[in-house]
């Protein structure tokens, strides 16, 4: 079967971007706010200006770390089932993360979310077959800011079958986060061996590391967790303007940051990954909605895989304020882009506003553009042989396929069949259920999978155990008590 | 047993297994359960089933056809038995269906057909492209108590009203009442043609002919 693909760069193309990438590295390198990793490069070989915190890595040291990178690993539910998989071609999806701001179903107005909002779409998440991952996809606002990080992870946990997506602020956090994920898999060793959660890693564009978020990907590449990198050029503004060039950019920041997690520790997973975008010329904005966004997206995807990497891209948001024909348009452009470009984990299901807003109403919609987005890649397949000739010679020229057994057998894999957030009723038909909205009708959906969700599998001591964790970090911070779980 | 072979023609119509609808039909009757037994503790029940699970969204078109492909199929072989026996496999109603003179659309009106008739109506199908004369001439001799209408385009949806006029003229207008349907019809152009209902689909049909004979 052939499956449809997009490579977008040309192999030409492919080893010039790689080539002036490994030239960065060397001059201007790397700038590195963080003494163990410009330790580890120095001794590694790399001409490390301590004073500056610049490191110059040679050509060598980045292809023996793209080497020792494994190109492919699990994420496993806490089930302990392997359910992701990052490398080859595979193709999955989780919602968009960290938003600060949530649109609230009833007024349609962006507000800070809280816990209850937080667990209502961790449960969604389940119930969507659509997505095969869940991420820390809101901030609440009912907790101090410092540990808005962990408290995002210990709502998700007491509500989460599926692995997830997530990240620390801090660097103490982080602890306190891998802490509760040992917790909950029954062992350090546990979690490497079968992860549960990926941390997103984020260079700062050009070509720097700030001390934290360094820190997490060392301390990720120290206990086998793998890390995301999530590299971001602006194209325009922190980026070369032209597309080819902000590519180069991802590369090289992407190379570094396998660099310090091999010198770390040989074998430790990590994936390329990124949420870069061209810079709006008139708001000084920076939109993902913009198809030269998804463009780098599809090439540095396209890199990734030339270099034998897991793949990570943020796509499939929009940069509407409301769940609008625009947030319809830019979240299918991207998703469909994404799956086309075989991006391992696509996250942005849900997010709105550019990276700012998650919205329950969009997360369900969206599950139906990555419903079609699996299909799509699924391709075509002859089905039966012949592929018709004997059914059409049977068939004669009646027109009853609708009764024949060949259509039921093959429909439902033939067509992805959607929920009724797509329309497809007659006028009348619409009309009688009440001339509804693309919005409405995605309103009645999530209510009615959230009838469907079934509890995880934490245990009444883990959640516990869970809530010691997260309390005595919001201790520090102030709050003695944390806000009560959302009752059923 | 027997309860049994019932059990498992109504699994055979909802399974979407025609042959074996009419295996396991053939087998009852040989081993002596009555035909109305079987239409209603069987196949009606199985029917019945499937559009359950229509409505609830977990059925598809296909699933429906399927079903009642293997209800069409037992039927041939029970009516001949319903006649040797004199007894009578009461109809909720008898429907003359087809499509308005000048339009040779299939489809949607095969479909409310096949369902009316899985559902225990008495479909006479005149298929396409039917003259009014001849909607009023099956409808005088088989004492329909029912006449669908379909039309598909703009142009031949017209022809409905032509054929509610002429079976106002041969003066059979009380005996019959007259739904429509087709892809441009409405409520309202019902009501404007003097229609008793609109259909706007196969299952909706089949809901608007027992409500307009209750």
């Amino acid at each position: 079967m052939m499956r449809p693909k997009l490579k977008i760069l040309s192999d030409k193309l492919v080893s010039q971007i790689i080539d002036e990438a490994y030239g960065l590295l060397m001059d201007p390198g790397v700038r590195v706010h963080n003494d163990d990793a410009l330790e580890l490069l120095a001794e590694a070989g790399a001409n490390v200006d301590f004073e500056s915190k610049v490191a110059h890595i040679p050509e060598a040291i980045a292809q023996r770390a793209l080497k020792t990178a494994p190109s492919e690993f699990y994420l496993y539910n806490l089930e302990g089932e392997p359910v992701v998989h990052y490398g080859g071609d595979s193709v999955q999806f989780d919602p968009g993360s960290a938003a600060i701001t949530i649109l609230d179903s009833k007024t349609q107005e962006q507000r800070p979310p809280v816990t209850a909002d937080f667990v209502k779409f961790v449960k969604l998440v389940e119930t969507i077959p659509q997505l095969d991952a869940q991420s820390t996809a809101m901030i609440c606002s009912d907790v101090p800011e410092q540990i808005g990080d962990l408290y995002r992870l210990y709502l998700a946990l007491n509500f989460m079958r599926k692995p997830i997506i997530t990240g620390a602020f801090g660097k103490e956090t982080w602890w306190t986060m891998k802490e509760m994920l040992v917790a909950t898999v029954g062992g350090e060793a546990e979690l490497t061996a079968k992860p549960v959660a990926v941390f997103d890693v984020c260079p700062s564009p050009p070509l720097l590391w700030s001390d934290l978020t360094c820190q997490n990907l060392i301390d990720c590449a120290r206990s086998g967790i793998p890390s995301e990198l999530v590299s971001m050029p602006l194209a325009g503004a922190t980026a070369p303007v032209t597309l080819a060039g902000a590519v180069v950019q991802h590369t090289a920041e992407c190379m570094s940051g396998v660099v310090i997690c091999q010198l770390t520790q040989e074998g430790a997973p990590i994936v390329w990954g990124g949420s870069p975008a061209t810079f709006d010329m008139r708001e000084g904005t920076t939109p993902m909605g913009a198809v030269g966004t998804w463009m780098i997206d599809c090439a540095y995807t396209q890199i990734g895989k030339v270099l034998g990497m897991p793949t990570h891209a943020y796509l499939g948001m929009s940069d509407a304020k409301i769940v609008d024909a625009q947030c319809g348009l830019e979240s299918a452009g991207g998703t469909l882009l994404a799956a086309l470009a075989g991006v391992n984990m696509v996250s942005g299901a849900g997010m709105m506003d550019f990276e700012s807003c998650q919205s329950h109403e969009k997360l369900v919609i969206d599950a139906e553009i990555i419903g079609m987005a699996k299909r799509l890649i699924a391709g075509i397949e002859a089905r039966d042989e012949p592929i018709a000739l004997t059914l059409m010679r049977s068939m004669g020229h009646r027109a009853d396929y609708l009764a024949d057994p060949h259509t039921r057998k093959w429909f439902q894999e033939e067509f992805y069949i959607p929920s009724e957030i797509i329309d497809r009723g007659t006028l009348d038909g619409w009309k009688s259920k009440g001339a509804k909205t693309a919005f409405e009708r995605a309103s009645d959906r999530v209510d009615q999978l959230l009838k469907s969700y079934q509890p995880g599998p934490v245990s009444d001591k883990l959640a516990a155990e869970l809530r010691r964790i997260t309390t005595e970090a919001a201790q520090k911070f102030g709050m003695d008590e944390l806000p009560p779980l959302p009752e059923e | 047993m027997s309860e049994d072979l019932l059990a498992r023609i109504t699994e055979s119509i909802v399974g979407g297994e025609p042959e074996s609808v009419v295996a396991l039909t053939r087998k009852a009757l040989e081993s002596g359960l009555q035909p109305l037994e079987i239409i209603n503790q069987g196949l009606v029940a199985g029917m019945n089933i499937a559009g359950e699970r229509f409505t609830r969204g977990e059925f598809f078109l296909p699933h429906l056809l399927i079903a009642a492909k293997g209800m069409q199929g037992a039927m041939e072989l029970l009516e001949p038995e319903l006649g040797a026996r004199q007894q009578v496999h009461e109809a909720v109603g008898t429907v003359v269906i087809g499509t308005v003179l000048g339009d040779i659309h299939e489809i949607g009106k095969s479909l409310v057909g096949t369902m009316l008739s899985a559902n225990g109506f008495k479909v006479y199908d005149l298929g396409v492209d039917v003259p009014k004369e001849d909607f009023v001439a099956r409808v005088k001799e088989t004492g329909a108590d029912l006449l669908g209408l379909s039309a598909l385009l703009t142009t031949t949806m017209i022809g409905q009203r032509e054929v509610i006029e002429a079976i106002v003229q041969a003066g059979i207008r009380d005996q019959v009442k007259v739904i429509v349907g087709g892809a441009p019809v409405s409520q309202a152009w019902a009501d404007e043609i003097g229609a008793d209902a609109y259909a706007a689909n196969a299952m909706d049909a089949v809901e608007v002919a027992r409500r307009v004979l209750m």
